[in-house]
């Protein structure tokens, strides 16, 4: 009985600590642009419809390639499409991508981690030897056999194959944070309270390695924002003829030989910017983490 | 020392034979009908029964696996299930391409990188500091295409600096011309990298500037700048190596997407090819040998960090 009141202090001390840590995060120029350009990104991708000036396909053969004008702010591409309807439009896809695999691969990699992390022994070291060897491949290199594999490039199969891939590296990170915080009394005294075991790893367990768990979800979520961005490029990430920012670029980068560049750079900074705004926020939690 | 290294390659044996597993699994057991995707999907079930007991795909998974492993080793990559050809002959070229421009990259981004770490450190907290370290992994996290883009419309179309394709013309290929060809290509792949070497460095030059022998340097009248290359360079440089060796996944990840926009005939390219053909046999094969090289550089990497620091050998022949 005498747990309870303990408990109740630990949680108004951590509401505390939470406060304080987002005051410092409050301050941090850098996370604030990071969260800004994200929440515009994340806006577009779901009101796109109706900030976008014209529809996605919208063809204006009397003004093909021209150059961005008060009718067409980023000009349009050699179909004579709105290169800024396109590019806000095309952030849907990326954003919805980049969010699924990360969270997959979060969902599979913590509960990896944490039953490695947990029981260690032959699980742990065969996993442990299976994720080196994941590792090993380039990520961009393992999707595309895998997608080679599978005969056909799909948002879904994308997804999960990206998260299946970043599953190891969020094994690791847990894995390494429950090992540590399985020495704690904590985790001796629920084992005492013939606590069951998944009750252990996801109530007891799971809050104390959110920190760290939280850091490599936003990072992870840069690399998915890059993974999904070349893989669409190479013709491989989204059905053909998605009007996503990866497959824009490759669709028109030959233009800039001719000058056109428009239809290309737009969407190449709109993937700078949206992976740019992920790693400063993974930047300012890591700073305010301490880790 | 001796034992280490011998566990050490022992353990990169296992993870060669794990990747092997990963990627023969990968191609067999996703669904996609490998015959079918070879021969197009109207293939006659007669042609497709032929193209499998002609190529093994009707031997059960496993026995496939270890002919793949057993004829691999020796020495027999196979042949191409699209052009017929040996995929030992077809690899050959593209894989020396890419190592010439993996090794003109790593020129260029191994000084760079490293003096940026080394400008950031004795800058520490001051703003060339926060520039170099946040600018260069935001460098990071932007796509080594959309650099490519970038770079091409910058240098290769607004001001003509450099040639927008990686492969000089016929007959122009001498040697300066070649590596002058590579430039642009080798800063795609620097932006992308130059922030964790940078960082590296940085800490490991922070470090060695806050330790006794650095105080001793100074009161012995070196100024900071030549203390820093007489004493610090030597200690923060091999940990940066090492995390060089470390990089090259990232590396060989990247060559997929630049080779492909300036038009360089390397691996990249030749993979992409064996993706978009579907030909598995090369495409087996390629990413197995990646993982090989990578594998390789992963170990000459903790090699070298146990030679630094002989706790880390302690800990694995333990």
């Amino acid at each position: 009985m005498t747990a309870t009141p303990t408990a109740k202090t630990d949680a108004a001390t951590q509401k505390t600590i939470f406060r304080e840590r987002l005051a410092v995060l409050r301050k941090n120029k850098t996370f604030v642009i990071g969260v800004a350009v994200l929440v515009f990104w994340i806006l577009c991708a779901i009101f796109g419809k109706w900030i976008a000036r014209y529809e996605i396909n919208q063809m204006d053969f009397k003004a093909t390639r021209s150059a961005p004008s008060g009718k067409y702010w980023f000009g349009t591409d050699s179909l004579g499409q709105d290169v800024f309807s396109r590019v806000i439009i095309g952030s849907r896809l990326i954003v919805i991508m980049a969010f699924s695999a990360t969270a997959l691969g979060t969902l599979v990699g913590t509960s990896l981690g944490l039953v490695a992390g947990y029981f260690k022994g032959w699980f742990d070291t065969i996993l442990m030897r299976f994720l080196e060897a994941i590792s090993a491949i380039p990520v961009i290199i393992i999707a595309l056999l895998a997608i080679a594999a599978v005969g056909r490039s799909s948002t879904i199969i994308t997804i999960l194959i990206i998260g299946f891939i970043f599953s190891p590296n969020i094994a690791r990170t847990v894995r390494a944070a429950v090992l540590g915080e399985a020495e704690f009394e904590y985790v001796a005294a629920a084992k005492l309270r013939t606590e069951r075991t998944p009750h252990i790893l996801f109530r007891e367990i799971l809050p104390n390695v959110l920190p760290p768990l939280i850091v490599e979800f936003t990072v992870r979520l840069g690399y998915a924002i890059f993974a999904v961005a070349t893989l669409s490029f190479l013709g491989a990430g989204v059905e053909a003829g998605s009007p996503d920012w990866g497959t824009q670029v490759a669709e028109t980068w030959s233009l800039i030989f001719g000058n056109t560049w428009w239809p290309t750079l737009f969407p190449a900074l709109a993937i700078a910017s949206l992976a740019v705004s992920v790693n400063l926020i993974s930047d300012g939690l890591l700073e305010v983490f301490e880790l | 020392m001796l034992r280490f290294t011998l566990k050490r390659i022992g353990l990169s044996f296992v993870t060669l034979f794990l990747v092997a597993l990963i990627v023969f699994f990968m191609t067999h057991i996703l669904p996609g009908d490998l015959a079918r995707q070879t021969l197009g999907r109207d293939a006659l079930e007669e042609s497709v029964k032929q193209f499998n007991i002609k190529n093994g795909f009707d031997k059960p998974l496993l026995t496939q696996f270890f002919i793949w492993i057993t004829n691999l080793l020796q020495g027999d990559l196979g042949v191409s299930l699209r052009y017929g050809n040996s995929v030992s002959e077809l690899l050959a070229k593209p894989a020396i391409k890419s190592a010439q421009l993996a090794i003109v990259s790593l020129f260029i981004i191994v000084p760079i990188s490293v003096f940026g770490g080394v400008i950031a450190a004795m800058r520490r907290g001051k703003f060339t500091d926060r520039l170099i370290t946040i600018g260069g992994l935001s460098a990071a996290v932007i796509p080594e295409f959309v650099w490519s883009v970038i770079l091409i419309l910058a240098f290769g179309v607004s001001f003509r600096i450099f040639p927008v394709s990686a492969f000089p013309a016929a007959g122009t290929g001498t040697f300066f011309n070649s590596i002058y060809h590579l430039i642009m290509p080798s800063t795609a792949l620097l932006l992308v990298l130059f922030g964790y070497i940078s960082r590296i460095t940085r800490a490991g030059v922070v470090e060695a500037l806050e330790s006794d022998y650095m105080r001793t340097a100074v009161l012995k009248g070196h100024s900071r700048g030549s203390a820093v290359l007489r004493h610090v360079l030597r200690n923060a440089l091999l940990p940066t190596i090492a995390v060089i060796a470390s990089q090259i996944p990232y590396l060989v990840g990247g060559l997929v997407a630049v080779e492909l926009v300036f038009a360089y005939p390397g691996f990249g390219t030749l993979l992409l090819g064996a993706v978009n053909a579907r030909d598995f046999s090369v495409l087996q094969t390629a990413v197995l040998l990646t993982g090989a090289v990578i594998i390789f550089f992963q170990l000459i990497a903790d090699l070298l960090f146990a030679v630094l620091n002989p706790r880390i050998r302690q800990r694995v022949t333990e």
